[in-house]
């Protein structure tokens, strides 16, 4: 699923839209330990954290994940958001917390897999359209 | 390829700008066409060693050479030096303190990182004058 396809279904607030909301998403990672995520955040991954700062988006950057999703309502400062912005980084909102939010994403990632042929999966991009069937 | 040099400062406790050099290096290396994973583990290997500076010595200086086949990190500082290198290489084990834990920093995970990522590393130290730490990640 493409970071645009998974604002749309989330309703996740755009902090930062990036360089390429095209981009595919290859799964969720939660973590608030720099560390710890500069060493396990997948490639492409989506990261939930609380943790809302310029290191945070060092760390995304340097692991290559696509999108980095701040939960329950942790704001970026200037800085972070200048380094977000001269890097290309997608940055997402929620008021959700890291699990809540994540396992949102995740389904949203599933379902996206299990629709097939992939075109069809289109029509269903409108937040509005309901697609339960 | 002939061999590359380059040279970075890293000033204390200003995280505002602590990743550049990683950044730098890490777009340096892509540009090459280095392989996606070895450039990861370079720039994983140069950030943690580059915010260790930062957090626990006051700035350094890193130097970089880049070789057809590997890269080579050294990075030093005049900082406390680190009394027990062993002890320091366990995961989890953190001086860090307060304020740089509540952005996130601390989980005593850098310097196994290093380890981990990088393919190898030497750390010299001595307390009072300063740490070296070399790393070289070769490309495969
Ligand atoms: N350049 C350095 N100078 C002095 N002490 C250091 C240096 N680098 C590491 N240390 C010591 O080694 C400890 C472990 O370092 P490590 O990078 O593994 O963890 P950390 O920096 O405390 O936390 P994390 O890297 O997970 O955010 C540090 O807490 C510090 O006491
Ligand atoms: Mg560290």
């Amino acid at each position: 699923m493409k970071i645009q396809e998974l604002i749309d279904k989330t309703r996740f607030t755009v902090i930062n839209a990036g360089s390429d909301t095209g981009r595919n998403i290859s799964k969720p990672y939660c973590c608030d330990l720099l560390s710890i995520a500069m060493s396990s955040a997948p490639a492409d991954g989506i990261w939930f954290t609380v943790m809302a700062n310029l290191n945070t988006l060092a760390v995304a950057a340097l692991t290559d994940t696509a999108c980095v999703v701040l939960c329950q309502n942790t704001a970026l400062d200037e800085n972070a958001l200048k380094k977000a912005r001269t890097e290309g980084i997608t940055v997402l909102a929620t008021e959700l917390p890291v699990f809540d939010a994540a396992l949102l994403a995740y389904e949203q990632l599933n379902a996206a897999d299990a629709s097939i042929p992939a075109d069809e999966s289109q029509t269903c991009r409108n937040p509005e359209t309901t697609c339960d069937a | 390829m002939p061999s590359l040099h380059y040279e970075y400062q890293v000033s204390g406790d200003d995280f505002t700008r602590a990743g550049e050099a990683s950044s730098d290096i890490k777009n340096k290396l892509k540009q090459m066409g280095v392989s996606p994973s070895a450039v990861r583990k370079a720039a994983i290997a140069i950030y943690e060693g580059e915010i260790n500076m930062v957090i626990h010595a006051g700035g350094g200086a890193i130097s970089v050479e880049i070789l057809p086949d590997q890269i080579a990190m050294e990075l030093i500082d005049h900082g406390p030096g680190i009394a027990d290198i062993g002890l320091a290489m366990q995961e989890g084990y953190s001086t860090a303190p307060d304020a740089v834990r509540s952005l996130g920093f601390g989980a005593g995970m850098g310097l196994p990182n290093m380890k981990k990522y990088s393919d190898e590393m030497t750390i010299t130290s001595r307390v009072g004058e300063g740490t070296t730490v070399s790393m070289v990640v070769r490309f495969e």
